[in-house]
């Protein structure tokens, strides 16, 4: 009986390792028809309700028509400009103050503690990871408000709290994001061997040199990938607007005011469009760089 | 295993993807079937109440359904769940917008609906019609509740009176005298030493608010109805809304949000509920009704297409308008209950008379919800009205 | 690379700043949690023990926890094995689209939250007519979870190359056999890192399961956002939060003790 199943085994065994395209075949089955099945269809098909329409007053959708209206809504109207203008540049401030903060606690985490302590401090920085992001933003809620610990802090010194706005969201965002950048510095930085830059001195370089023009460029992979995820969670970000942005609005607000309140979906189908478009292109410039390996 | 070169797959995988993109793109295009109730037709409602489900799910506004999570001494559910066996789970919804969305679900039994909603659920196909015979407190409740133009249809009944209220000025006293005029958050001169820290709510039908105060203070613009706006009333509100939105701290759609930021300061003036007041239960944050009126709310339960438990769903709606849970509910929420008898249960005896209950000339002078549509609600017939897709629109575009 | 002591002192003086700023909120949180005023302004009124009572008896914080710890594991279980079988596809292979599939892999998790979010619940209710439940979230989250396993498996295959496995071949052991004793003893570190990381990203999630999660389903964010604005469980929220942080020390501790080196870390 067990003879008789290894045989069988091994017959399987051999004929999956003649054929190549059969052992791949086998392997990419399963994730791909999930990942197409689930994730492909369903954003093709929000897609195509873009082109859709809504009957104003029973809030149906009418699927008869095809109509780009709604996409040409989306391009005329001065406001979902603004509102995209302000989400790229949230997006694109957060990500370059998580950056800054990133590059100096990421390098002395990865070259200069000594060993017995990187475990620690990387235990110190995956931690807040662990505290709910929405009692993160709520704690900038309190922070920023009226009697709140920033004014407490701040009024010695004559600083006022920024308050609910764009300043909040982008303090809130800058500060939730943190630990996403520092993690893929971190390891790109670990992967840069010391041997690398102390050859850079060896052959005179300063310390700026060498991290200029032998350690950037190898951590630039890195650095994108670190990027990648605080812009993208930036430009779709919707709650931590609701929570500290006062009377402003993202993308992400109004995509999900139009999906919800509004009873527009493909209004907002159409608006997604634009963080989508903004992320394949990003996605596609940075292929090249290798990034794409250190997410 | 060495990475090896071999045939293209390309092809095949192109072919499975676009194979099983068109079936279920096939299925999307298919026709959708409108939301059918689940006493079949529209017409009948139920004619007796059946066997209890043990469940009932309600959809509807905060501090309606307490069940003494919130406060332990607040509790209406529990007395319902002991005497009936039906288990509530319910949810709260910010703005009537959000209830239209919720329904659509198809998850809830019984909806709270103020007039601005309550006609586009039936429109919508997500309300069934209620036979009111089979609801032993319905006759105590007020008549001028009772077939009214947000609760029926052509003579068709569609729900269980709850009560009304208007939408008060909040302040905080500490920071500014009480103000007798809505012009507080509407006049630039007046709203210049609160920059920052105005506040108004979240939903386009705010703008009915600054039809209202335009109907008061600008009549050459001709508005009668604040809901009742052509497109030159309509850019007007709008206009006044622009002027507010720059000393707008925070929109609210959250009462107990707008409800911290009043207690922390942030928000120091602005439309509220009388609930939010109470909840703040600070002696420096007080509520007024301005000279100008209001826009208000009538409510009434409803009950859903969709509802999976309906014996249950007309037992809560019977529960509600007794007049002991209704003396509980009202008074709790700050506005007026629905009957004679549930305003002798109240706790301060004078509520009834700060809610002004059974005054039927109360509840048309505070201009309740409800939903602009092309014909214009004043019976003008020489222009065309705004509906209430280009209120949200304009509302968006307003908040920028 | 040779960096003065001055440098050294003023990195780690750096690090330590950041680190302290890092942790404010979170300190604030957990003094919040003692805090008399449920509006959590600072200085705090008074202290008291009266939140932490209440969260214990909580029933509602406790099924949050658990439906989240359910979802969460479901979803990296199924994460596990997909980032699995895509990594060796893509680490072992070369064919006709495998960048494409590596852009499909990102693409979960790199397109804002609320389009997957409404792209998903527009699947799942306007077309596929499901009713909204446990498992429409666990299918949403095990598809952006992918990457983080696929990431750190692909990693670790790329260094562990294909000698020993080859060796195994030609020792005669079959596909299943090589891949049991030799293969997976050296991913294994890496299937934690990378399961772990998914277990998080799960548990913490909001955009994506508001749109997932029908009404009866309440993870523990969803208890969260519906609790952190009223005055009477805001409170207990914060101290849901302190114990979760307490309690994610110990799986982090000893993901990174197995972890050996931490590449591949994200």
């Amino acid at each position: 009986m067990v003879a008789a199943a290894r045989r069988a085994a091994r017959s399987v065994s051999s004929v999956l390792s003649r054929f190549s395209w059969l052992r791949l075949g086998l392997l990419l089955t399963a994730p791909l028809a999930w990942l197409i099945a689930i994730y492909v269809v369903a954003l093709a098909a929000l897609l195509l309700t873009a082109l859709w329409q809504v009957d104003s007053f029973t809030g149906n959708i009418d699927r008869g028509a095809l109509t780009f209206d709604n996409i040409k809504n989306v391009l005329t109207t001065p406001l979902y400009r603004t509102v995209a203008f302000r989400t790229l540049g949230v997006a694109a401030l957060v990500t370059v103050i998580d950056v800054a903060i990133a590059l100096p606690i990421a390098f002395f985490m990865a070259k200069v503690a000594p060993p017995r302590w990187r475990r620690i401090l990387l235990i110190a920085v995956l931690t807040p990871l662990w505290a709910s992001y929405l009692v993160k933003a709520f704690a900038w809620r309190a922070t920023l408000s009226q009697g709140g610990l920033f004014e407490w802090l701040g009024t010695p010194f004559g600083i006022e709290s920024p308050g609910y706005g764009l300043t909040a969201v982008i303090i809130t965002q800058a500060y939730i994001w943190l630990p996403f950048v520092i993690l893929p510095i971190f390891a790109g930085l670990e992967r840069v061997p010391d041997s690398l830059m102390e050859a850079s001195s060896d052959l005179g370089a300063g310390p700026m040199r060498t991290l200029r023009h032998v350690v950037l460029p190898v951590l630039f992979p890195a650095i994108i990938a670190g990027a990648i995820f605080s812009f993208s969670l930036t430009l779709g970000d919707y709650i931590t607007v609701n929570i500290v942005g006062g009377a402003n609005q993202m993308l992400g607000n109004l995509v999900y005011v139009n999906q919800g309140a509004a009873n527009n979906l493909p209004l907002a189908a159409a608006i997604a469009l634009i963080p989508i478009a903004i992320m394949i292109v990003f996605l596609a410039a940075v292929r090249r760089t290798g990034a794409l390996d250190n997410l | 295993m060495r990475s090896s070169v071999m045939k293209r797959r390309g092809p095949r995988a192109a072919g499975v993807v676009l194979a099983v993109s068109s079936l279920f793109l096939a299925a999307a295009c298919g026709d959708d079937e409108p939301s059918t109730g689940s006493n079949g037709d529209g017409d009948g409602a139920l004619t007796e109440i059946g066997e209890f489900e043990g469940q009932v799910s309600i959809l509807a506004w905060p501090a309606y359904v307490e069940d003494g999570s919130n406060d332990p001494k607040v509790d209406w559910v529990s007395a319902f769940e002991d005497e009936t066996g039906c288990q509530v789970t319910s949810k709260v919804y910010g703005t009537s917008d959000e209830a239209l969305n919720l329904a659509k679900s198809g998850e809830y039994d019984v909806i709270a609906a103020s007039g601005d909603l309550s006609l586009r659920l039936i429109a919508a196909g997500e309300a069934d019609p209620v036979n009111t015979d089979l609801f032993e407190n319905y006759d105590g409740v007020y008549d001028f509740l009772k077939d009214t133009e947000w609760n029926s249809v052509d003579g068709v009944n569609y729900g269980a009176p709850h009560g009304y209220g208007a939408n008060l000025l909040m302040y905080n006293a500490d920071v500014m005298d009480e103000p007798t005029s809505w012009d507080v958050v509407f006049d630039a001169d007046k709203m210049a030493a609160n920059k920052g820290k105005v506040t108004a709510y979240d939903s386009p039908i705010y703008i009915a608010d600054a039809a209202l105060y335009l109907m008061k203070h600008n009549p050459e613009l001709n508005i009668t109805n604040p809901y009742s706006l052509d497109e030159e009333q309509l850019d007007a509100a709008i206009e006044l809304l622009k002027t507010q939105r720059e000393y707008i701290g925070e929109y609210w759609s959250d009462f107990l949000k707008q409800a911290q930021a009043f207690t922390t300061g942030d928000s120091v003036v602005g439309t509220t509920w009388q609930v939010t007041a109470n909840v703040i239960n600070k002696k420096n944050i007080k509520v007024t009704l301005p000279e100008e009126g209001a826009t208000g709310w009538n409510d009434t339960w409803m009950l859903s297409s969709q509802a999976e438990n309906p014996n249950c769903a007309y037992a809560w709606m019977d529960y509600i308008m007794s007049p002991e849970a209704n003396a509980l509910a009202t008074e709790y929420f700050g506005e007026a209950p629905n009957s004679d008898a549930a305003c002798a249960l109240t706790v301060n005896k004078d509520h009834c008379e700060i809610f002004h209950a059974g005054d039927e000339e109360f509840i048309q002078q505070i201009w309740p919800w409800r939903t602009p549509i092309k014909e214009c609600l004043d019976g003008r017939t020489d222009v065309e009205c705004t509906d209430y897709s280009q209120w949200t629109q304009a509302w968006t575009e307003m908040k920028g | 690379m040779i960096l003065s002591a001055n440098v050294k002192r003023l990195l780690a003086g750096l690090t330590v700043l950041i680190l302290v700023l890092i942790y404010l909120p979170l300190i604030l949180v957990v003094f919040n949690s003692f805090n008399t005023n449920q509006t959590m302004t600072w200085p705090p009124d008074g202290l008291t023990f009266d939140w932490w009572e209440r969260a214990w008896n909580s029933q509602g914080a406790r099924d949050a926890v658990m439906t989240s710890v359910r979802v969460a594991a479901m979803s990296t279980v199924v994460a596990l094995v997909l980032g699995t079988l895509l990594a060796m596809a893509l680490q072992r292979f070369d064919f006709f689209g495998k960048s494409s599939v590596n852009l499909l892999v990102i693409l979960p998790i790199a397109l804002p939250g609320i389009v997957t979010g409404i792209a998903l619940h527009n699947a799942f209710k306007g077309i596929l007519n499901l009713d909204l439940t446990l498992m429409t979230v666990v299918i949403a989250h095990s598809t952006f979870c992918i990457v983080t396993v696929f990431n750190n498996v692909q990693a670790r295959l790329r260094r562990m190359g294909g000698n020993l496995e080859e060796a195994s071949a030609d020792l005669g052991a079959g596909l299943w056999t090589t891949f049991r004793l030799v293969s997976f003893p050296q991913l294994r570190s890496a299937l934690l890192a990378g399961g772990l990381l998914a277990f998080a990203l799960s548990f913490d999630e909001i955009i994506v399961t508001t749109f997932t999660a029908g009404s009866g389903v309440t993870t523990l964010p969803i208890w969260i956002l519906n609790n952190m604005f009223r005055p009477a469980q805001a409170p207990v929220v914060n101290v849901v939060a302190v114990v979760m942080i307490l309690l994610s020390i110990i799986p982090i501790w000893i993901a990174q003790r197995l972890s050996g080196d931490t590449e591949g870390a994200r």
